[in-house]
């Protein structure tokens, strides 16, 4: 019997170089604190994974895998920056006793499950019928199967991951019980409303007197500070400089002559 | 095929040479095209531009280049160091990798080896550039996040949402081509369109829709929202300075130039002459159809230009709806039309089908257009409450002033 599983010159330098970064980025997608690396380990397996399957002759393959998963953990990504917290770690504190064991159990069995599975599936075997699949182009077979004999599973999955789009629209949805006010009915109403003092957009901070820092409020043509030219932000974490100092009564006016 | 076997002779000496040269030469054009760029705006806005360092300013890119070089290197204190750095390099790698796949000549004589400048011609070439672009946005949202800071972040997010609603338009664009040329390699491509029309007009909803997403695609004014100045200061490259913002600087104008090159490959026939003109492929020794290539290219760089020197940015929303409303039902609705036409065309049915067929999809077309704008109409006729005045004096509306005092005399002003 022959070697098993023969891959030679580049093919062999590049698996070697590529699956160890594969095995030790998936780990640490696992061993990670941040949620974010964890998600940037997870697109790096998956670009690995991509250019496996473009060394074994499976060029289409691997491109979609990239246009995928390359989208899906965007959105992963997307979903911890939106739900979870821009800067969010992990805490390592077992919230249920014993889970940490009948993980790790778990986890190592599946795993010695798909080993022994995959290894009884190639090892000791040549693997053939690639020519075949591949002989009128790699896109092109892949068409041909899909678009014929399954063409109707096919079509199912598509419908189903529509319907699942859709649902989640639909469940995401809410109806504005009052429409949105355009821009034309904004700047009406500004002008109708109680003050005119709006109606020009609010002042901007800090761009008078001797201060142009956004934590200063702007004066006021009277010499009095418009608290409303502060970001609502600055506000909220006080982080907001005392204007009086710069109101116009208190600054010293008085001039020296020189002689 | 015929490209894929002049490709596969080649021995490694050559193929290093070339990947050589693709990085080479997209470095050069990005300086060169910086310049060109601050020329052609300078123009359009009635100025001279850079003209000092260098015969007509030639060597003021490469100049800014190197003082971007010496600058300091600064990572703020709240970055995630790891990813502030590795952002960048993913950016700019991505943007080169995208142009291996690009026919740049015919055959040509390389160093006495029958060759194409093209590094590699994969069977699903288009699709590997789609890929490599959505990787490269990686590099814009990590920067974004990585910062630490307000504003990158939203720069960034802006970014990931940007180029996933343009990458499907985008993608569907490319659908009709697929379908037309019935290939997915670059190569393929642009012989197939040297047996018909160039794509551009034989499938020019969809070039126009290429077109349009591929501006969305590289964060170029008018969609310059990742890095909208007026608003988020830099966007996500606020927080970079050195190295690595030229890093991004260059990553965008390769990826103008990628874009600017599949599009010329798909839709302009790629390295070939403008249709008679078919005779100067042959001087020079066949390298004559890299300066056509090139010619198309910067053609489509003047109008990335011309872009950025005459329209406003998008507000977000208005952009989004564009993408998701406008964009990706209209390339839906044109996939259908070019499927149905290609599938009479390839059972040979008779010219009348097909002229009944492009008939009855004008007709629906005018139809719906003109439906839609009945009920924008309608939409624009509902009259809103007009406000109650306000108690203090308001100057009266311009509708409801019915006489208007003209003095006649001097004017008590004196």
């Amino acid at each position: 019997m022959q070697p098993l599983l023969t891959i030679q010159g580049p093919e062999a330098a590049l698996f070697w170089i590529l699956a160890p970064l594969s095995v030790a980025a998936a780990l640490g997608m696992l061993l990670v604190k941040k949620a974010v690396h964890s998600a940037l380990l997870l697109a790096w397996v998956m670009i690995t994974l991509a250019i496996f399957y473009i060394a074994q002759d499976a060029a289409f393959l691997g491109v979609v895998q990239v246009i995928v998963y390359t989208g899906a953990v965007m959105m992963l990504f997307l979903f911890i920056l939106m739900l979870v917290g821009v800067d969010s770690s992990d805490s390592l504190t077992e919230t249920i006793t014993g889970l940490r064991p009948i993980a790790i159990t778990a986890a190592v069995g599946l795993g010695g499950l798909l080993v022994s599975l995959l290894g009884r599936a190639t090892l000791g075997r040549e693997p053939i019928g690639l020519e075949i699949a591949n002989s009128s182009g790699n896109v092109e077979g892949l068409a041909a199967l899909l678009f014929s004999k399954y063409v109707w599973p096919f079509e199912v999955v598509s419908a189903l991951l529509i319907t699942a789009a859709l649902g989640a629209m639909v469940l995401a949805h809410h109806q504005r019980t009052n429409p949105r006010p355009t821009q034309r009915e904004q700047a009406i109403s500004r002008f109708r409303s109680g003050s005119l003092a709006g109606a020009a957009g609010l002042p901007g901070p800090g761009v008078f007197a001797r201060h142009n820092a956004v934590d200063v409020p702007a004066l006021l043509p009277d010499g009095t500070p418009a608290p409303s030219s502060i970001s609502a932000t600055l506000k909220a974490r006080g982080d907001v400089i005392d204007s009086s100092q710069f109101q116009l009564d208190n600054v010293d006016t008085t001039v020296v002559e020189e002689k | 095929m015929k490209n894929a076997s002049l490709l596969l002779d080649d021995p490694g000496w050559i193929i290093t040479l070339k990947a050589l040269i693709v990085f080479v030469v997209c470095v050069v054009l990005t300086i060169m095209s910086v310049w060109g760029e601050r020329r052609i705006v300078a123009r359009m806005q009635m100025r001279v531009g850079p003209n000092r360092v260098g015969k007509f300013g030639l060597i003021q890119a490469l100049a800014d280049g190197v003082k971007l070089a010496l600058k300091e290197d600064l990572i703020p204190a709240a970055a995630d160091k790891v990813v502030f750095i590795i952002a960048p390099i993913i950016s700019a790698t991505a943007a080169f990798m995208a142009f291996a796949v690009m026919p740049l000549t015919g055959p040509v004589n390389f160093f006495g080896e029958e060759t194409v400048m093209q590094l590699t011609d994969l069977p699903v070439g288009v699709l590997y550039v789609l890929a490599i672009a959505s990787v490269g946005v990686y590099g814009i949202v990590l920067a974004g996040w990585s910062s630490g800071s307000t504003y990158p972040l939203l720069g960034g997010l802006r970014s990931s949402a940007q180029v996933i609603s343009y990458e499907i338009a985008m993608g569907l664009s490319l659908v009709a081509v697929f379908i037309y040329s019935g290939s997915m390699s670059t190569s393929a491509i642009v012989q197939a369109q040297q047996e018909t029309w160039w794509y551009g007009l034989v499938l020019f909803p969809s070039f126009v829709i290429y077109a349009i997403s591929m501006v969305g695609e590289t964060n170029r004014a008018p969609f310059d929202l990742a890095e909208a100045e007026g608003e988020l200061v830099g966007g996500f490259h606020t927080e970079y300075s050195s190295l690595k913002f030229a890093l991004f600087f260059l990553a965008e104008y390769v990826n103008i130039i990628a874009v600017s090159a599949l599009a010329t490959t798909l839709f302009l026939g790629g390295y070939h002459a403008i249709p008679g003109l078919g005779f100067t492929e042959q001087w020079l020794g066949g390298w004559f159809t890299l300066i056509w290539f090139f010619i198309k290219v910067l053609f489509f760089f003047f109008i990335f230009v011309w872009l950025r020197g005459t329209l406003p940015r998008l507000r977000y929303d208005q952009f989004m709806q564009f993408g998701w409303k406008v964009l990706i039902p209209v390339s839906l609705l044109w996939i259908l039309v070019v499927a149905t036409l290609r599938v009479i065309s390839t059972t040979s049915q008779s010219r009348v089908v097909t002229f009944g067929f492009a008939g009855v999809v004008v007709l629906i077309v005018l139809g719906i257009s003109t439906a839609f704008e009945n009920s924008q109409n309608k939409r624009t006729s509902v009259v809103h409450p007009e406000p109650a005045a306000p108690d203090f004096a308001v100057p009266s509306l311009p509708s409801q002033i019915t006489t208007i005092n003209v003095s006649q005399q001097g004017g008590d002003r004196g």
